[in-house]
């Protein structure tokens, strides 16, 4: 029975790969698993395949849930799938609380998404140790001293001789019992990086765009931070001019008026050569926009900058475009014409939530 | 890899079953095995069937069980099979307090596989037949490929949920129509004579052979008109296989498909019961009688873990346990019947108690004649709804949304109905296999409010057509406009209808 299971469990990895049964390729969606970061709730992408049924559209379809609000308060989204046939077995599924570090995340995603680890630019090698606690000795010094294994030592020492009581439980440890955590010395890379996220927040971009933004980049920060010691977070907005913000103000902001996407990429490059040198920091700049610009004549000259100046500066530029119903998408279509070749260049256009994580594939898939 | 029950557990297993039965429970003979983490996780992808066909989706699941369990943020409890005798597994590590629990869980469960009517029509001896199918499918797959056998499991899985589940339950001797729409002749249309101006010459003008031929040539044009399946069938899956132009492999697999949709039927019917049945007694049982005191906590733990409510979503258990708790307490009060049902007097109404105690013989009865519809629809009341703090949500368009809609009882009522009508899953019935006069398969979704998933519809049209080599369509609405959805081999159309 078990190699039956993993049969169909590698074939369904091929299928997902796109090396066998291309026909269902279109069925693959990201599936989601709940984690916990802190207070707040993530979700783990994992690839499923959604075999097409007569279905109810989602969004039509309410719910009923339970616990305190008022109406008009919102819902976690449930995710009602409303698969009830499915739901059988008296499975007990049970989803445990427990917290999901930043890292373990961070490693999560790179397994699904199959990321390469980031080479850091060779542009300081340093490389300083630290000590990590791993292991259990016998000997040490009594500040390091490991209670419940010594515990645990003396314990078994008193059962096996016979010296153990349990109406009356006393354990005693002799020397022979104690135990105490050793440490290794391990190399830790001192690479510094900066991500700098640039994003069009004229009258196009509107609150689902913006959402998708947002998930995208904390995945990017999660990842990023997960591969350097520091890394430097900022922020830049712009409609017709640009100016940096705060994270906040970053995704929530509303502004109107036109665009001209020159104006971020001048302060980005200004903010690089002022506060980044380039020999000790690893620069990611991340633009989104909805692909509209001013002018074809804003787009030379954000190409010419990109070109001459950011480029050659950064590990990667990543231009994210999100669909919106207003935007015309051009601008994609402008840099893909303008850089062909370029490896640090990498774009990825994301229609909706669900190909964010294409994107975050496209962007950090490269290992740069 | 089976392993015999440690002497500690059988123990505890005696002690659970006579408890059970000491309380009125009727159980199948009921098998435990212990596994491992990897082992829980294999059977439960394969749906509780080690023994099973091969396809890719089972390997699916268990990507999704192992790597929820790998990561920490997920394991499967208990998992047992409805047929006889039950089997159930134990996770080997779990404390001997979890064991227990779920043991006594699994026996509310036995019970109620045994007892409620709407598993009475399904085959106790499922594990074998599942692994008959297994191995049939494999020796499709030895003899027509892989790839083959699995596209065509692929399309069938597709349509999987195209059956009546209440057919079971249907005597086709009894059903109107089925048997009478053949002897039941189109009314005979007159034939129409070519004129003549004497009576006498009607005879030469109107010869007997010409009569007889043009009556011939009526009837053959009524049979062609007929409707084909007379009415409605909502059983498209039993339909396909019936009439579809299949080859006898393809066939039979279709028909394995169709077996094992039925088989999980009653599951999905009863799931809120069935939780909550379960729930009731391994509470019951834990909390009076099998717990020491060094176990409460973790007990305490398990259970409220295992109730436990989250905003977006119901949770069978909870549901469950609560309503049969208060049926229990309704009844052992007598807080039921014409003189409750009349008094208004709300300070009366909560303090009414009688005395019956017909409780817990009330529960045993509802867990025998009810299913999740009819246990909703009958039990849930306003007071109940108000305790349990349920409330209704949608989408709201403007902020991108899920929000609260409503707490008003009767709304929420509605909605869990419908949500549990058919399994959420559209009702869609074959209403012509002749449409237009040419051959193409109409489909009809009955529309209650809510629209299909287009992209959905669209490819499961794809999939049926694979099916019935003819066009297929499907008669719907969208934004309250009737449409019909076609497919026709190459590319999807839609018109008003």
């Amino acid at each position: 029975m078990i190699a039956g299971i993993k049969r169909d469990h590698l074939r369904f990895k091929q299928i997902v790969k796109g090396k066998i049964k291309r026909n269902l390729k279109k069925y693959i969606t990201q599936g989601e698993m709940i984690g916990r970061q802190g207070k707040d709730y993530v979700s783990i992408p994992i690839a499923q395949i959604d075999l097409p049924r007569f279905k109810f559209g989602k969004k039509q379809q309410g719910g009923v849930g339970q616990g305190e609000g008022a109406p008009g308060s919102p819902v976690g989204q449930g995710d009602q799938e409303g698969e009830g046939s499915k739901a059988g077995q008296g499975e007990g599924k049970h989803f445990l609380e427990v917290d999901v570090t930043l890292q373990e995340l961070a490693e999560m995603l790179a397994e699904e998404l199959e990321l390469p680890r980031i080479e850091p630019k060779g542009h300081r090698q340093t490389e300083s140790m630290r000590r990590r606690y791993s292991g259990i000795n016998t000997a040490g010094p009594d500040s390091l001293r490991h209670i419940k294994r010594t515990y645990r030592e003396a314990l078994k020492r008193q059962i096996l001789s016979g010296m153990y009581n349990p109406k009356d439980p006393v354990i005693i440890p002799i020397k022979s019992d104690f135990r105490y955590r050793t440490w290794k010395n391990v190399q830790v890379p001192e690479n510094n990086a900066v991500i700098i996220y640039m994003m069009d927040v004229s009258g196009s971009m509107g609150d689902e765009q913006k959402e998708i933004v947002r998930t995208a980049s904390f995945w990017i920060d999660t990842w990023i931070q997960s591969q350097y010691k520091d890394i430097d977070v900022r922020y830049i907005i712009h409609d017709a001019t640009a100016k940096e913000v705060d994270q906040n103000t970053f995704y929530h902001t509303r502004e109107s008026g036109g665009t001209l996407i020159s104006s971020a990429y001048r302060l980005c490059n200004e903010m690089i050569d002022r506060e980044y040198p380039l020999s000790d920091w690893n620069i990611y700049a991340f633009h989104f926009s909805d692909g509209d610009n001013w002018s074809g004549e804003d787009t030379k000259f954000c190409v010419e900058m990109l070109k001459e100046k950011i480029i050659p500066k950064v590990n990667a530029f990543c231009y994210g475009q999100v669909e919106s119903r207003y935007g015309s998408g051009q601008f994609i279509k402008d840099l893909l014409g303008f850089f062909k070749e370029d490896e640090k260049l990498i774009t990825s256009k994301i229609e909706n939530k669900e190909a964010i994580y294409r994107a975050l594939k496209d962007f950090l898939g490269k290992g740069k | 890899m089976i392993r015999a029950l440690s002497p500690e557990l059988q123990k505890a297993q005696q002690e659970i079953l006579e408890l059970a039965r000491g309380y009125g429970l009727d159980c199948f003979e009921t098998i435990f095995e212990l596994v491992d983490y990897d082992e829980i996780n294999e059977i439960a992808a394969l749906g509780g069937f080690p023994t099973r066909y091969p396809h890719w989706r089972f390997g699916m699941e268990y990507d999704y069980l192992h790597k929820g369990y790998s990561w920490g943020l997920q394991k499967i409890y208990e998992l047992v099979i409805n047929n006889d005798p039950c089997y159930a597994y134990l996770q080997m590590g779990n404390m001997i307090v979890d064991q227990k629990l779920v043991m006594a869980h699994v026996y509310g469960h036995c019970d109620f596989f045994k007892n409620n009517m709407w598993f009475s029509k399904t085959n106790r001896k499922m594990l074998d037949q599942m692994a008959n199918h297994g191995t049939r499918i494999r020796n499709f797959q030895d003899k027509y490929g892989v790839e083959a056998v699995e596209d065509f499991i692929d399309c069938c899985l597709s349509i999987d949920n195209l059956i009546d589940p209440h057919s079971a339950f249907i005597n086709p001797a009894q059903q109107p129509g089925l048997l009478s729409s053949r002897e039941e002749a189109a009314p005979a249309a007159e034939v129409k004579k070519l004129r003549s101006h004497r009576d006498y010459m009607d005879r030469y003008v109107n010869p007997t052979e010409f009569l007889e031929k043009e009556r011939e040539k009526l009837s053959e044009q009524a049979e062609k008109e007929r409707k084909f399946p007379a009415h409605p069938e909502r059983d498209i899956m039993k339909f396909l296989i019936d009439y579809s132009p299949l080859e006898p492999w393809q066939q039979e697999i279709l028909s394995i498909m169709r077996n094992e949709a039925y088989y999980f039927v009653p599951q999905g019917q009863t799931k809120i019961m069935n939780e909550g049945w379960a729930s009731y007694w391994h509470s019951f049982l834990m909390t009076r009688h099998i717990l020491k005191d060094s176990e409460v906590i973790d007990f305490a733990d398990h259970h409220s873990g295992t109730l436990a409510t989250s905003p977006g979503q119901i949770n069978p258990y909870k549901l469950g346990i609560e309503l049969f708790r208060d049926i229990e307490d309704r009844w052992n009060r007598g807080k039921f019947g014409k003189e409750y049902e009349e008094c208004d007097d709300i300070k009366v109404k909560r303090g009414w108690d009688k005395k019956v105690g017909e409780g817990r013989k009330k529960i045993f009865e509802v867990r025998k004649l009810y299913n999740d519809v009819t246990f909703i629809d009958t039990f849930m009341n306003e007071e109940f709804c108000e305790a349990q703090k349920l409330f209704t949500y949608g989408f709201n368009r403007r902020t991108g949304q899920y929000e609260i809609v409503d707490r008003d009882w009767r709304k929420v009522k509605q909605q869990l109905l419908f949500g549990l009508t058919n399994f959420g899953n559209p009702v869609i019935t074959v209403n012509d296999a002749n449409f237009e006069n040419r051959g193409e398969l109409l489909l009809e979704h009955r529309h209650e409010g809510i629209d299909l998933d287009y992209e959905k519809a669209v490819e499961t049209l794809r999939n049926l057509h694979y099916f019935w080599k003819r066009p297929v369509n499907i008669l719907t609405k969208y934004n309250s406009q009737a449409k019909l959805v076609s497919f026709d081999g190459k590319e999807a159309k839609e018109k008003d209808a």
